[in-house]
């Protein structure tokens, strides 16, 4: 009888060409998928060549974004945006997504439909994790790491410990996959999955828009796990398989979450923090910059002002969010709101550009990080929140809870 | 070996080299910046041998390679921590830049003390001539710094599969990735 798998399990034995992997053993796996985007790829691509290999070992396999200094904000990435490019076409690389048809790689991918569950993604971003809500074993890298993948078609993996995370009950209103991640990283610190993998299940999650789970495996990272992963379709953990640990939460009464400046495990509920005055707000990102992160926004921010003293900086991830955003009359909203609109890219997030701060000042983002320095000078400082509590700091001009900008709630009846 | 250069728990990659700085992975640029939110001394200041001393999970968040390449710019022998986040150990281990991890070593190696470490006998020396146990990659990890980093050990497999006919490959048990 086989000793029942985890579904991180399963799917690195699938690709080890392995009947069953244990926990702690390194196996090489053949890789369906390798990842890269402007920052990482030309480092990779050196390295690659390094390596005596000419030729990539299938060009369908191979996807690049060049996303984070894109649109290029200045010669330097221009120059690093070409290299990818120029291998993109030299390779034949049939997933190569240009300005203006591209989107944030994490965001870009599940839209392309190419991705299926039980697939083994490795992309040298740390966030690659998202798609792990796509039930893929999705997993960051660095660009070494990926030169061999793209190499030899192949990579090797520490086939990790997995931790099953459970949330129960139905989510109340304004809290969302973010919630859940900053919630989680509440309890589970910044290095408590390191070399893990989670496992998300539960009726909130089921309940959540894919979006929203999304978000939730986008940020696993930030605990250190490896993968973030809502398995699918034949895709699953066997009765009786082994977890690291297991947690479950019923979530029906949880706030909003912030995470406070400067870890994204500093979180507390968003009541603790209100009134803190701010000066930017940024609404985007991998991890919040999907069609359900601008609806939420738009419901909070239509009819309403940005706060005088506040820039709102809004950046649907990818070109097809913001065609569906412009079709369902949130851009209108934004716009009308005093929100400056931006195409899509990673920018502001990593303090590349499109909303870098300066010393002293404070945003609120529903980006992934916030470490010190992270969107700009080092003494700035970054909120960590949903698309909910973000758009209500804009209109409050100090971090805010949904319900007292939108009303109905305890504060106003 | 060289100076100690002590740092906290949660280094991470923004803090060992900004995103700001990440338009280029020319090594002059790397070095000029390195941990220099943490330290605004330490580029000027660090010396080709020095060590970087942290806490637990060294090299979190993102998985720019710049950074364990960021701490090699600048002479940096070796890092030693309680801990090492994943993807910083993968890159480091790739990069061939030494990784120690001892919880003993970090809380009593002094910040600007003079340390030496001894791989072949697994020991971290302090400058009162002390010794303190140390652990090291192992396994796979080990495998691909003993073939001098990830790039190398790509390169026979290359060799070794246009020899032969190629086919699957399983390397058998490798350590802590």
């Amino acid at each position: 009888m086989a000793r029942p798998m985890t579904a991180a399990e399963k799917i690195l034995a699938a690709h080890a060409g392995r009947e069953q992997v244990e926990p702690g053993e390194t196996v090489w796996a053949r890789v369906d998928w390798c990842l890269a985007n402007d920052i990482t790829a030309p480092l990779a691509i050196e390295q690659m060549r390094a390596m005596g290999c000419e030729r990539v070992f299938d060009p369908g396999r191979i996807i690049l974004v060049p996303d984070h200094f894109l649109p290029a904000k200045d010669i330097a990435s221009a120059a690093q945006a070409r290299v990818t490019r120029e291998f993109a076409r030299e390779q034949g690389i049939k997933h190569y997504y240009e300005v203006g048809r591209m989107g944030i790689e994490h965001a870009l991918l599940p839209e392309l439909g190419i991705l299926r569950p039980g697939d083994l993604l490795v992309g040298a971003d740390s966030h690659t994790c998202t798609c792990g809500a796509l039930g893929v074993f999705a997993t960051g890298v660095g660009s070494t790491d990926l030169a061999c993948a793209m190499a030899l078609g192949e990579l090797w993996f520490r086939v990790p410990a997995t931790v099953r995370v459970e949330f129960t009950g139905q989510l109340p209103r304004w809290v969302g996959g973010k919630d859940l991640a900053l919630f989680l990283l509440s309890q589970l610190g910044t290095e408590g999955a390191n070399y893990m993998a989670l496992e998300f299940a539960g009726e909130a999650v089921a309940h959540l828009p894919l979006d929203g789970r999304l978000t939730l495996s986008n940020m696993a990272v930030e605990a250190g796990a490896k993968a973030g992963l809502v398995p699918a379709g034949e895709w699953q953990s066997d009765a009786g398989a082994q977890f690291a640990a297991r947690y479950t939460w019923d979530v029906s009464a949880l706030e909003p979450q912030v995470a406070r400046p400067y870890s994204p495990a500093d979180v507390v509920p968003v009541r603790e923090v209100a009134g803190t005055p701010v000066d930017q707000v940024v609404i985007g990102s991998c991890t919040n910059g999907r069609y359900w992160d601008l609806a939420v926004a738009a419901e909070i921010l239509a009819g309403r002002k940005v706060h005088p003293r506040v820039r709102l900086i809004v950046i649907p991830a990818t070109q097809d969010v913001y065609r569906r955003a412009l079709q369902a009359g949130f851009i209108e909203v934004f716009l009308e709101a005093g929100a400056a609109v931006s195409t899509p890219t990673c920018g502001p997030c990593l303090g590349g550009h499109m909303g870098v701060l300066a010393e002293g000042e404070v945003c609120v983002a529903t980006t992934n990080r916030n470490f010190r320095g992270r969107m700009g000078h080092p003494e700035s400082r970054v909120y960590l929140a949903g698309p909910a509590v973000a758009a209500a700091t804009a209109v409050a001009g100090c971090i805010a809870h949904p319900e007292e900008v939108i009303g109905g709630g305890p504060h106003r009846g | 070996m060289g100076r100690a250069w002590k740092f906290g728990d949660d280094v991470d990659t923004d803090v060992i080299i900004p995103a700001r700085y990440l338009y280029t992975h020319d090594p002059r640029v790397l070095a000029a910046h390195c941990l220099e939110v943490a330290d605004p001394e330490f580029p000027a200041r660090v010396r080709p041998g020095d060590v970087v001393v942290a806490g637990r999970n060294f090299g979190c968040g993102s998985s720019r390679e710049h950074a364990p390449r960021a701490l090699q710019a600048c002479g940096v022998a070796a890092v030693v921590a309680a801990s090492f986040a994943r993807i910083f150990f993968r890159n480091a281990v790739n990069l061939g830049l030494l990784l120690v991890e001892s919880e003993e070593a970090v809380e009593r190696v002094r910040s600007g003390e003079q340390i030496e470490i001894d791989e072949e006998e697994g020991l971290l020396r302090l400058s009162s001539g002390e010794t303190i146990p140390v652990r090291f990659p192992a396994g796979a990890a080990a495998d691909v710094q003993r073939a001098g980093g990830l790039v190398e050990y790509v390169r026979k497999r290359l060799a070794a599969r246009a020899g032969s006919a190629g086919g699957y490959c399983s390397e058998g048990a490798m350590g802590r990735e």
